[in-house]
């Protein structure tokens, strides 16, 4: 299918293009110079034409979502999605069923979505979850960590070997990047023990939290990853915990030669001043403070929305802290040599100190942090909100006045200590292009996506908005509509919605990082690694791998290593 | 002879990936690191097998084609108004998800068999959640384990010796580091290993479970005793669960089938909940069918519930005791059955099994049951696990890829291929 998207105002933040009116073509599922002979012209007089969306952390598929989805009936019960002749059944509000998940994302403009933590051992189901997620291309990110095997040969720093074994899990399972959740932390959360600072010792590895960060962020250059190490800092949820977070991006600093090495992901959760809840306060000033000096670190910001959510994390040791403070339902799930999960529901109330003072850090970090390019757009979904809620968040950032409607129903005290209402920054729509899709994009170092150059993914989203008319500050709502509700997605260059609705059902692709390791180096290491993976593990080696066919759209990105 | 190493077994929910079989002329000779129940699976899979699909016709079944069996099954499919599509704890998650396709298309009800077995489990964590892990921790750090009201030499017979009492861990090498607790209501095969055995009244497990509540969180009990057994013995059980390092508690049909169910359940995760405010402790479901868990994921990813799910909405509806196969063909509702890999005339109570064999039945299975018997239309299937490859979860929620080890009989194909057929021919492809 050919198309051509006429007159609409352009934002392509990675090709510099911010807003100028110009025509998009499209053929065999890729953007192109020009196109002739039979085309579908799609009218985008008035309208604002992007990329598709790019969501870099969001928890939609694998064991501890479809956990989440268990125990959640009375969740599933206020939302469901009826069949049509299009689009398959489900549940939505805070932990969406698959079919659900690629639909809602689709119908915003949202063309990519990064799973943001799966355990090894579990990835089978994660991809089993990402078959059935249709309409967005997506990923996962593979929680390790706290894994024995990376431990043993971190503690003894066998790099080359860590790398190797990193680079055959990646290979195996079919994931993307390294994710690090609590380091340390998690490991001892097995005996129901947490750390506390990122020097604390982690027995019986004889390593600390720092000595993992740092080794992980190592051998992701080894590696030659696309994404940087992804890290769940140490601490998270906790009053005070901005120095571990500040501790923790310092920690890499040697390791950046000027390029990003880190990404932190849900800043907000592990942005908190003080020393108590009853005394927290923000750490945003400081957070954003480090950032904008120390150009080697991106942020998501894990935006708190008011209202239902579903908490969930690898974050074991975090969630049985929330279990006890909201004495909500908790499940714990350990996963054998490798990581945790923990799930609770959670209700962010307006008039709760602590819950405005979690909405206010989000949105102060990310007015304060300078570089678009480097504080993305997410709410660690569904942990701080729904992804669903993400056009709220284009409006709050767009509008100060869409800001101050809030802040005249937070809690009082909370309000009082809040730095926000001073804040005068109102984002464009070339700085929103940038947070929720180029940025994210070229973090994750996609290259055919979040922009619309020549031979990049014909994924585009068409919002009914005329930059030229409309005043995002004061009319902060129509912002919200058209970004709730794209005019079209358009998927691989097919149109799959029109006016917010699903017209065409498609499968999308599966990333995973295909590293080329050195045989020697690989044989050497597997065989080394063979008997205490099945000492430590209660599966065979050979039935942990994934084959690729157990992928729906399998999509491997050969990357050469540097080992 | 051919050597396949690595199988995994699809017998019990325990999904051992350790099997080695070997192979001639497209026969299983010999399977070694089996239990007694997986060597008979692999040995006596092609005996009573159903090799020609059939349609009862007056009342004796006639073979027909593939694809008359397919004809008719849509017919009776298309034609009822609440149909019931049941069983796929014995194949593969690619098989549920044709399934579940199915049964949203025709506007019917579809439920695994959690419905008469963990259904309550599910429940419990519904209301309370659950604190758990995968069996490898409680391998490598557990040196507390209870079975409670299962009795494991017999049902998941290499449980012990893979995932708890004799595994060799990490943390906890051998027997003598670890303490064997069971709880029933008779001295089984398991309670004759176990370092402590107590034996409870029938029908009494949430009593003692709210007394080991009790002694956990308050200490003393005034009563000299609660559910036949005496308090000394509650509390020094007590005690040893707060002073472990790494406690696990695993339970079977024991306690979700005795009166309470649900109940039960939330009791005993509840016990486990407020055991780690002092130590570790988790709490497994010792699950029967080797896909039972896979049935459930699935059916939640697709649904948001993991099992009894109606969709004669248009969208997901679940309400168990409302939406439960067993309670609909009680009420007398169903107007059709679709049958997958389960035998509900032999588990199902008398009456509603009688309710059942009113209506028609379409059964896709490999061999010949009581549910066959009674069917209208029978499509043989291949083995999953043998005879075909596909996706299980093992009762802790891992999940395996299925080998296929040898080829099935000539015409024979798999669930997952009959349900696209199906599926194919309801759409009107």
């Amino acid at each position: 299918m050919k198309i051509l998207i006429k007159n609409g105002y352009v934002y392509d933040p990675l090709n510099k293009i911010d807003g100028e009116i110009m025509d998009i073509a499209i053929e065999n599922g890729k953007i192109v110079e020009s196109v002739s002979g039979e085309v579908k012209e799609i009218d985008a007089k008035n309208m604002i034409v992007m990329p598709g969306g790019v969501d870099l952390h969001s928890h939609i598929a694998g064991s501890k979502v479809n956990a989440g989805r268990l125990l959640r009936p009375e969740d599933h019960y206020k939302d469901v999605e009826k069949k049509t002749n299009i689009k398959r059944s489900g549940v939505g509000y805070t932990v969406p069923s698959t079919f659900t998940t690629g639909y809602r994302y689709s119908e915003m403009g949202y063309t990519t979505v990064m799973e943001a933590a799966t355990p090894p051992l579990k990835t089978r189901h994660t991809h089993e979850e990402l078959n059935d997620i249709p309409m967005v291309d997506k990923a996962c990110l593979s929680v390790l960590d706290n894994n024995w095997i990376v431990l043993d040969y971190l503690s003894k720093n066998e790099l080359e070997k860590c790398a190797a074994f990193i680079g055959w899990i990646l290979n195996a399972i079919k994931g993307y990047g390294i994710k690090i959740v609590n380091p340390g932390g998690v490991e001892l959360w097995g005996w129901g023990k947490n750390v506390k600072t990122i020097d604390d010792q982690v027995p019986p590895f004889n390593i600390t939290p720092r000595e993992i960060i740092r080794g992980l962020c190592k051998i992701n250059k080894m590696l030659n990853l696309p994404h940087t190490i992804h890290l769940h800092t140490n601490n998270l949820g906790t009053p005070g915990n901005y120095r571990t977070l500040i501790e923790s991006m310092k920690c890499v600093s040697d390791l950046s030669n000027g390029s990003i090495v880190l990404h932190v992901t849900h800043v907000q959760f592990c942005g908190y001043k003080g020393y108590s809840w009853i005394t927290l306060s923000s750490g945003a000033s400081e957070i954003a403070k480090f950032v904008n000096e120390n150009k080697y670190v991106t942020l998501d910001l894990g935006q708190i929305v008011f209202g239902d959510a579903t908490t969930m994390t690898a974050d074991g040791p975090f969630q049985y802290i929330l279990y006890s403070l909201s004495k909500n339902k908790w499940i714990n799930a350990d996963v054998e040599a490798e990581t945790s999960a923990g799930i609770v529901p959670y209700r962010f109330k307006k008039k709760n100190y602590v819950n405005a003072i979690q909405w206010s850090i989000g949105l102060e970090l990310t007015l304060l942090v300078k570089d678009p390019w480097r504080i993305f757009l997410t709410t660690d979904h569904p942990n701080a909100g729904l992804f669903t809620s993400y056009p709220k968040l284009i409006a709050w950032l767009m509008s100060k006045k869409a800001r101050e409607k809030i802040l005249k129903k937070v809690n009082k005290r909370a309000k009082s200590k809040m730095i926000l209402p001073t804040l005068e920054r109102e984002y464009t729509f070339y700085e929103i292009a940038i947070i929720t899709r180029a940025g994210t994009a070229k973090a994750l170092g996609l290259k055919n996506k979040g922009h619309l150059g020549i031979g990049a993914d014909a994924d585009v989203a068409i919002y009914d908005l005329n930059p030229k008319e409309i005043d995002p500050s004061k009319d902060y709502k129509k912002v919200r509509r058209a970004f709730r509700k794209a005019a079209y997605t358009i998927k691989d260059g097919k149109i799959v919605c029109k006016n917010g609705e699903v017209v065409e059902n498609i499968s999308g692709k599966t990333y995973w990082v295909n590293v080329d390791i050195p045989k020697d180096l690989l044989i050497s290491t597997i065989s080394e690694v063979k008997e205490k993976f099945e000492e430590y593990y209660t599966v065979k080696m050979e039935n942990y791998a994934i084959h690729e066919n157990e992928l729906l759209k399998s999509a491997p990105l050969k990357i050469n290593s540097n080992l | 002879m051919k050597t396949i190493n690595n199988v995994v077994c699809s017998f019990c929910g325990c999904l051992c990936d350790d099997i080695e079989v070997n192979i001639e002329n497209n026969k299983i000779v010999n399977v070694k690191n089996t239990c007694s129940l997986g060597l008979s699976k692999f040995l006596n899979y092609d005996k009573h097998r159903i090799l020609k699909p059939r349609i009862r016709k007056s009342k004796e079944f006639v073979n027909v084609s593939l694809e008359e069996a397919i004809d008719e099954c849509v017919k009776i499919l298309s034609n009822a108004s609440y149909p019931i599509i049941y069983g796929w704890s014995n194949t593969s998650n690619e098989a549920l998800r044709i399934g579940m396709e199915i049964a949203e298309l025709i506007g019917g009800v579809i439920d695994n068999t959690t419905s008469v077995c963990h259904g309550p489990t599910i429940i419990g964590v519904q209301d309370i959640g659950e604190s758990t892990s995968t069996l490898g921790q409680v391998k490598n750090r557990a040196d507390l384990i209870i079975y409670w009201g299962s009795n494991p030499l017999h049902a998941h017979p290499r449980h012990l010796s893979r995932y708890t009492a004799l595994s060799k861990g990490r943390f906890v090498k051998t027997r003598k580091e670890r303490k064997i607790v069971v709880v029933d209501v008779r001295k089984t095969a398991t309670a004759s290993i176990a370092d402590i055995f107590i034996q409870i009244k029938p029908n009494s497990d949430y009593e003692l479970l709210s007394a080991l509540r009790y002694a956990v969180n308050n200490g003393e009990i005034e009563q000299n005793e609660v559910a036949g057994v005496p308090v000394e013995k509650i509390e020094e059980l007590a005690e040893m669960m707060i002073s472990c390092k790494f406690g696990a508690l695993m339970f079977g049909l024991g306690l979700t089938m005795s009166p309470g169910k649900h109940r039960n359940i939330e009791a005993a995760i509840a016990l486990v909940t407020d055991l780690n405010k002092y130590t570790k402790f988790v709490i497994l479901p010792m699950r029967g069918h080797y896909n039972v868990t896979g049935a459930n994921n699935v059916t939640c990813w697709t649904t948001g519930y993991p099992f009894a799910v109606d969709f004669s909405k248009g969208y997901p509806y679940y309400n168990p005791g409302e939406t439960t196969i067993a309670d609909i063909i009680a009420r007398g509702e169903c107007d059709a059955a679709l049958i997958v890999a389960s035998d509900p005339i032999s588990h199902l109570p008398i009456e509603s099994a009688r309710k059942l064999s009113k209506i028609p039945i379409v059964t896709i299975d490999p061999h010949e049951t009581p549910t066959t018997k009674i069917s209208k239309v029978v499509i043989p299937s291949s083995y999953v696990g043998i005879e075909y490859e596909g996706t299980a979860y093992r009762m802790d929620g891992v999940p395996l890829r299925l080998k296929k080890i040898v080829d099935p009989p000539d015409g024979i194909i798999s669930d997952e291929e009959i349900l696209k057929m199906i599926l194919s021919k309801l759409r009107g492809d």
